[in-house]
């Protein structure tokens, strides 16, 4: 598999650009940033973003040639005892494959930002956070690709760790806006907070890979990975179901998803690239490039593939009954990255990474094109004639702009229907992938997503109507205006990439999959099951018709009207609505009594039994030096008699001793 | 002669000494009471060097007195500051350590 530096390609030799890229981009940005202007800034981060994009098509380029790959090491990271950890890059298909992805949709967010966030920092009051928010991205495009490219599982963790934390920093970019002046803040805590959990999860397997492996690297750990599980099958279980709960963490997957639709307060390229695009992909990458570890344990991979189909059919629920905008499509990642883990949790590894690859067009192109929608709302807010404010991402209060943003509006429709799985979109082939093996392998696990993809395209054809179909519910929505250049460019490639991005595993050519086939263990041959495809076709047309019967037959009259679904679900749509009160539940039975414990931990332990204990001891001895301070009586000839008598002890004590 | 003159000649002069700095209040005392005890010492030196036939003890005097001499320097120098402070030297006014 892996070949050693003198037989590798030569373009091998440049992945550490693609992290070291980013890494300058962000450097200057920091150093000079100041005196070039928002223009400079947004281009050097672009620069910098679309540098490691074309080192990585070279790299791509030098697979082609030397398909097995390579390990390029750079230094020496870790050497203790037995532990040897260095930073060493990894170049196989399918690291290539997300640093592709990353830098590729990563390059266009950044040129999309440059429009957008001229008018975010504006409208939001504060222009000198331009610089910061491209320092912030081109931070998250190097950690990311340290977490693709990484050759052991602990700079796998840095970079795990890296775009965690870039999450929160650009949740929180408007940090003292929100509800209450906190809302942000309390967003960004939360996805960090939760994020840690799941981190503690992955830090949990890497204890245990190291335990049992004496090493990190994913070469000796997978080829060694056969002997372990034969010796003691419940350490590898362990370390799957551990690594789960990390993949639950950062690909946003029950139980841990909450902290994603609350992410959504960040600015909405940040929502595009990280939490929809790559960083909460990277659970499921995680899960693919451990294939190795994940076959040799059947219960894990069923764990797995349940958490990942609940998750699909549980979000894509909610999405029904949300009004933001954005909110729609937090769920709806969600949801799509349920089918994901699914996939990779069955053993359809190259149905995942495909599915992850057309996910990340058609879900940056539609996060994009909300950001667009908000954008003209917001102009159109400024233009209109009532001076009350109006929440521009309340999809109650848009309608009608498919005549006021028409490039929007297609991209939009495009974006839609890629993710609905309407053939010849992206979508469908990648979807279809996922339900074609899942109707062979898990019956169970097929029904649930089918239903699934039969609620998105509900929401999605749910939300196109209501956004830009029917008359104007609001002023803002009547006097919007089409976004720039700058936003409206990136928006067709991506939404090019979305109607073409199903060519790259066309049923027939396969060419992801043997592209595949070189970096994961086992490769099963997709096949392309003509009734699931019909079926599924027909289950996203049947939404998609549902959605026009309810929302774009009659569409809703004006902001106050209640949803056509309100009355006739009932609970269930405010259950939708509300979430199914999850956020509650968790508040309930975590939050609070964890709650309670900390302040009984501060208060009655800490403060009464801990600092009384370091206090009663401090006041012991003071009491004592009290007693014998006053033998300091300050006379010297107090002093001198002291010693008199001591010496008088001394030498009788040797007297006596000495004439004994 | 017997080396008991000498060690009862020394006794009486370290206790003299000793006396001296417990029961008088007088600074400049106090010094010429420490001289005392050290030369007492010195007695014993060179007696016993004497009686030994050997050179160390004497030796060893001379150390003693230079390092008398350098603290009765360094003590007289404190007297005076201590004096033009406080404008005495009696030791009981000295007490602003005491516990």
């Amino acid at each position: 598999m892996q070949l050693e530096t003198a037989l590798m390609d030569p373009n091998f030799a440049l992945v550490p650009w693609v992290v070291f890229l980013p890494a300058i981009g962000l450097v200057l940005n920091l150093l000079v940033g100041k005196r070039l202007g928002e223009r400079g800034i947004g281009a050097l981060a672009s620069l910098a973003s679309g540098g490691a994009f074309v080192v990585a098509v070279l790299l791509a380029l030098g697979l082609t040639r030397s398909p097995e790959g390579a390990t390029v090491p750079l230094v020496d990271w870790i050497r203790v005892g037995d532990l040897s950890v260095r930073w060493a890059f990894r170049v196989d298909t399918l690291s290539v494959l997300m640093m592709l992805v990353v830098s590729g949709v990563g390059t266009l967010i950044h040129i999309y930002s440059i429009g957008y966030m001229h008018s975010d920092v504006r409208h939001n009051g504060d222009p000198l956070r331009f610089r910061r928010f491209f320092v912030y991205l081109n931070l998250f495009i190097a950690m990311m690709m340290i977490l693709v490219s990484a050759d052991n599982y602990l700079m796998l963790f840095v970079g795990w760790e890296g775009v965690g934390l870039c999450s929160y920093l650009l949740i929180g970019f408007w940090f003292e806006k929100g509800k209450a002046g906190i809302g942000n803040a309390q967003a960004a805590k939360k996805a960090f907070v939760v994020n840690r959990i799941g981190d503690f999860g992955l830090l949990l397997a890497l204890f245990f890979l190291f335990w049992n492996f004496k090493s990190f690297d994913f070469a000796v750990i997978f080829a060694q990975a056969p002997q372990v599980a034969a010796a003691a099958p419940w350490v590898v279980l362990a370390i799957t179901l551990f690594m789960l709960l990390g993949v639950t963490g950062k690909s946003a997957q029950i139980p841990l998803y909450v902290w994603l639709p609350d992410a959504m307060a960040g600015p909405t390229p940040v929502s595009a690239l990280i939490h929809a695009a790559t960083m909460v992909t990277a659970g499921v990458y995680l899960v693919a490039r451990s294939q190795a570890l994940f076959v040799l344990v059947p219960a894990a991979q069923n764990a797995v593939t349940w958490v990942g189909a609940a998750t699909a059919i549980f979000a894509a629920t909610i999405a029904v009954g949300q009004y933001d905008i954005k909110k729609v499509l937090a769920y709806s990642t969600i949801s799509q990255l349920g089918f994901m883990v699914a996939a990779v949790g069955m053993g359809a590894t190259v149905a995942g990474m495909f599915h992850l690859t057309t996910h990340a067009f058609f879900k940056a192109l539609l996060f994009l094109s909300a950001g667009s929608v908000i954008l003209g709302m917001e102009h159109g807010a400024e233009h209109g004639h009532n001076g009350h404010h109006l929440d521009p991402q309340d999809m109650r209060n848009m309608g009608g702009l498919r005549k006021r943003m028409p490039v929007t509006f297609w991209v939009y429709l495009i974006g839609s229907l890629a993710l609905a799985g309407i053939a010849p979109l992206a979508g469908f082939f990648s979807k279809d992938e996922i339900l074609a093996y899942a109707s062979q392998q898990q019956p169970g696990v097929f029904i649930v997503l089918l239903i699934a993809a039969f609620f998105t395209a509900f929401y999605m054809g749910r939300q196109v109507l209501m956004v830009f179909f029917g008359q104007p519910r609001s002023d803002a929505a009547g006097h919007a205006g089409e976004s720039p250049a700058v936003v409206t460019v990136p928006l067709i490639v991506l939404a090019l990439l979305s109607i073409g991005g199903g060519a790259l595993n066309l049923p027939g050519s396969l060419w992801l999959e043997h592209w595949l086939e070189h970096s994961l263990a086992e490769v099963h041959a997709g096949e392309f099951l003509l009734p699931v495809a019909a079926g599924s076709l027909a289950v996203a047309l049947a939404g998609i018709l549902i959605a026009w019967l309810i929302y774009g037959r009659k569409p809703l009259a004006d902001a106050k009207t209640p949803d056509p679904l309100a009355r006739p679900l009932g609970p269930v749509y405010r259950g939708m609505e509300s979430k199914w009160k999850v956020d509650e539940l968790y508040h309930a039975v975590i939050v609070r009594p964890y709650r309670a414990l900390s302040g009984f931990l501060a208060g009655p332990v800490d403060q009464g039994v801990i600092d009384g204990l370091v206090n009663g001891i401090a006041s012991l001895f003071s009491m004592l030096a009290q007693l014998v301070r006053r033998l300091q009586t300050g006379y010297v000839r107090t002093y001198a008699l002291a010693v008199l008598a001591g010496v008088v002890a001394v030498l009788a004590y040797l007297a006596t001793v000495s004439f004994r | 002669m017997s080396m008991i003159y000498y060690l009862i000649l020394s006794g009486i002069l370290f206790t003299l000494g000793l006396l001296g700095v417990i029961l008088r209040r007088n600074a400049i005392i106090l010094f010429m009471s420490l001289e005392l005890m050290f030369n007492a010492a010195n007695i014993l030196f060179v007696a016993f060097a004497a009686y030994y036939q050997v050179l160390s003890g004497q030796l060893f005097v001379f150390f003693v007195m230079v390092v008398a001499a350098a603290e009765v320097a360094v003590g007289l120098a404190l007297i005076v500051t201590i004096f033009r402070s406080r404008n005495s030297i009696n030791v009981d006014e000295l007490s602003s350590l005491k516990g």
